[in-house]
């Protein structure tokens, strides 16, 4: 323990007991807007980030549906070739940046804090800059597409020299839009670390601690890793593209090239973040609901370890087609195998984990289910793209997206929905309506399914991606694609019409509110009071 | 571990200003550099960050002289400043990774050499050499001449490392006690910050001036101003840090068993310096 430092002198946080909630003497938080504008609490701004990614993730779903409607039949129906491509980038970015990081920052704003048994963030004000950037960040992304010669239309993944010489204006102001974008990422991320490795409750050593707070430890440090090579790479764009320097133009003796190697090294780490923490969710919520503890913790932990680490020597299997020499093709495609191996033993686990287990199918379970299912399902053709022969013929085709689509849907989203509805009785004191969240998720698992198992068959037949038109042949794909994308876009107000009824109301939960669950977030009541552990609870080892 | 007074501040207003602020600076320099207008509009915002952060961090002194922190927030600002060093050694790397993969393989490649060679029959002339003087396109007008290594850069380098051991004599004096000796050796430091920042300067007019290496310069210049310029502006930022330092020893802050506002301005003054080092061997002596 710790000395403390000169006598303490009273505070508003002096130390009382958890359970009482707000009934001591904190100062009353401002009233009404100026609450959430100024706060420092772990808890508000964590809502804060899950209703700002919500907003964005039917934003961005929007953006995707234009698509779709578009390449509902072959031809040119809806929109024309330049406001496609602007949809699509901006679909791209928004669920990225906007709605799939924030909704995991959320996640570990809300609940790291409570499964470490700590009082809060480690920088609260930090935390409050953190989440505020972003507005003022997509805010001025969005108003790109009304600016002259519109939006960004070069792809979510800015490919010099489309991104500087080709580019419409406005890409200066998307560059200083994810320069903010990116500076709240590394603050929260620094946040987190400093959260994760000192404020945990005493007795807690780190391989006690949740795989939420495990992978979020990772994913923070990859975040510090590569968000400023990501700054570096965009004001590299920014210096070709206002004041004539040449590092993406080979006339003076820079490479498009370089462009691609800086920001797969960015991307690549960048697609595990967006992955990682969904990791620690599913493996939450299965032992949860199989009333069995986690098989294999420490090698889970040393799975998303691997996994990190593999992430930064991998970058190059985006760029198969690009020229390479032949001795990068074969590292690449070899170090990219290699990840299937920590993300196989994480597969086991899951499974291992449901053997002989008591299960029952609450929705949470549902999507932590079909998570491992479909993610597994994108493991694979990742696999198969890690190829690099096999890569020449799907790069750059719709298989490719139906890849990630299927790692980031019913991967990512689907678990940031399994631990929404996991955690809601915690949030809300209120278990969410089981019978509409079931139909949410078959709504989910179906639209999914229909959406994107087609592309696999659209971009093996050789569609390409990005295209507003496209051939007679992929006219069967596509149309089922487009049904299915609006399916799954409409179910989803079902996601909000399920959390706005469990805040307002519903079956009450206790604090403990799933029968399995054993960390120390269900050991504070329900819902969750503004202020908790501000006593420190003592760590009781659980068999992990 | 939790020692259950861990200071969590009740509201702050900075914050929110600070991202408007950041805001408006944004929107203030994509219009002076899309439509040539607005640099009014970067400079307020970029005075509220200036401002924001004054404000914000005066509270966090206030705090930190009240009392209000514990051993373990002591922890969670080293851990803080840690990592956000090592942001910012991340972000440093992306401009050394382009100056390498450019002198390793662009560069050689558009010059014919490489399994592919494709590149090479771009400009079937070029001839690869670095530094690249003349770049493959003709349009684009390299350098005249680079920089000796051995004369300006050589000094800067010396101030740096210079500085990087008087900031030391003037922690291990804090740590002693001996607070005038301390103040008189971080004075100093500040001063060599200085100097360095008025030679930076010198050789970026010579650049413009007598040697033709400007931003335009085709690659070379690219990577010499992106990596210099970066790291001047983190000298000067480490410059205004120490001198906020300097200010706050004056005012008799920092206990000599526990003042970690001054070794954080220590290790980003080390990093500064390492960069410069980094720098000057792959910038100027390769």
């Amino acid at each position: 323990m710790a000395p403390k430092l000169p006598p303490q002198p009273p505070l508003q946080h002096s130390t009382t007991a958890v359970a009482d909630g707000q009934a001591h003497g904190h100062a009353a938080p401002p009233k009404g807007i100026l609450r959430w504008l100024l706060t420092t609490n772990h808890k508000e701004i964590g809502s804060l980030y899950l209703i700002f990614s919500l907003i964005m993730f039917f934003i961005g779903g929007i953006f995707a549906l234009v698509v779709r409607a578009e390449l509902f039949q072959p031809g040119l129906q809806l929109v024309n070739p330049e406001f496609f491509n602007q949809m699509t980038t901006m679909h791209g970015l928004i669920m990225v940046f906007a709605a799939v990081m924030p909704a995991f920052t959320g996640l570990a704003n809300w609940m790291i804090p409570l499964q470490i048994g700590a009082p809060d963030m480690a920088l609260p004000r930090l935390n409050n800059f953190s989440f505020w950037l972003l507005p003022v960040a997509f805010t001025l992304l969005l108003s790109t597409l009304l600016m002259p010669g519109g939006g960004p239309n070069f792809g979510w993944t800015f490919y010099a020299p489309l991104s500087t010489t080709y580019a419409p204006p406005s890409t200066t102001f998307f560059i200083l839009a994810l320069h903010i974008a990116g500076i709240s990422s590394i603050l929260g991320a620094i946040n987190i670390v400093a959260t994760i490795l000192n404020m945990r409750a005493p007795g807690m050593r780190l391989m006690d601690m949740p795989l939420f707070v495990w992978t979020w430890l990772i994913t923070a440090f990859l975040l510090i890793a590569v968000m400023p090579v990501l700054a570096g790479v965009i004001t590299m764009m920014l210096m070709d593209i206002n004041f004539g320097t040449s590092f993406f133009d080979a006339a003076g003796g820079g490479d498009p090239v370089l462009f691609q190697h800086l920001f797969w090294f960015f991307g690549h780490p960048e697609v595990y973040i967006m992955i990682l923490p969904a990791f620690g969710i599913v493996s939450a919520i299965i032992p949860t609901f199989a009333r069995k503890p986690l098989f294999g913790y420490a090698s889970m932990v040393y799975a998303v370890a691997a996994i990190a680490l593999l992430s930064f020597l991998v970058w190059a299997h985006h760029m198969f087609v690009v020229g390479l020499p032949l001795a990068a093709e074969l590292f690449f495609m070899y170090t990219t195998m290699l990840i299937a191996v920590p993300t196989g033993v994480k597969v086991f686990n899951w499974v291992t984990t449901l053997f002989r287990g008591s299960i029952s199918f609450e929705s949470p379970m549902l999507f932590a289910l079909a998570f491992v299912v479909l993610f597994t399902i994108g493991g694979f053709s990742g696999l198969m793209l890690a190829i690099a022969p096999a890569d020449f013929q799907y790069h750059d085709t719709y298989f490719v997206v139906a890849h990630f689509h299927y790692v980031l849907v019913p991967g990512a989203i689907f678990a940031i929905m399994a631990g929404v509805y996991y955690w809601l009785p915690k949030w809300t004191g209120h278990y969410p309506n089981e019978r509409l969240a079931q139909w949410h998720f078959w709504f989910s698992v179906i639209g999914v399914n229909l959406t994107f198992f087609p592309m696999h068959f659209a971009g093996l037949a050789g569609m390409p991606r990005r295209i507003p038109d496209y051939a007679l042949q992929f006219a069967d794909f596509n149309f089922v694609s487009s049904v299915g994308a609006f399916f799954f876009g409409t179910s989803q107000l079902l996601f909000v019409l399920v959390i706005v009824l469990c805040v307002r109301g519903g079956k009450k939960a206790p604090a403990k509110a799933w029968e399995g669950a054993v960390d120390l977030e269900w050991t504070v009541p329900s819902p969750a009071p503004l202020h908790t552990f501000e006593t420190p609870p003592v760590f009781q080892r659980a068999s992990h | 571990m939790s020692g259950g007074s861990y200071y969590v501040p009740a509201t702050s207003r900075w914050p929110i200003l600070g991202s408007l602020a950041l805001g408006v600076m944004m929107v203030g320099t994509g219009m002076k550099l899309v439509y040539d207008t607005g640099l009014p509009v970067a400079f307020v915002g970029l005075i509220g960050v200036i401002a924001v952060m004054g404000l914000w961090f005066r509270d966090v002194v206030i705090e930190s002289q009240g009392g209000l922190y514990d051993a373990q927030m002591d922890r969670s600002f080293r851990w803080g400043m840690g990592w956000f060093i090592f942001s910012e050694v991340m972000f440093f790397a992306a401009f050394f990774g382009a100056l390498f993969y450019v002198r390793m393989f662009a560069v050689p490649w558009l010059g014919g050499e490489g399994a592919k060679g494709v590149s090479g029959l771009l400009w079937p002339d070029f001839v690869a050499h670095w530094p690249l003087l003349n770049p493959p396109d003709a349009a684009v007008a390299g350098p005249q001449q680079v920089f000796s290594p051995w004369q300006l850069p050589l000094v800067n380098t010396l101030i740096l490392i210079t500085s990087s051991i008087t900031l030391t004599i003037a922690h291990e004096a804090l740590k002693e006690g001996y607070r005038k000796t301390c103040r008189n050796w971080l004075a100093g430091t500040v001063l060599l910050g200085i100097c360095f920042i008025f030679i930076q300067g010198v050789e970026y007019y010579e650049a413009y001036a007598h040697y033709g290496i400007t931003l335009e310069a085709g690659i070379f210049g690219a990577t010499f101003f992106i990596l210099t310029g970066f790291h001047g502006v983190h000298v000067i930022v480490g410059t205004l840090i120490l001198a906020v330092i300097l200010m706050r020893i004056h005012k008799g802050h920092f206990a000599h068993e526990n003042h970690f506002g001054f070794e954080a301005s220590c290790w980003y003054w080390h990093f500064v310096d390492v960069v410069w080092v980094g720098l000057f061997i792959f910038v100027y002596v390769l």
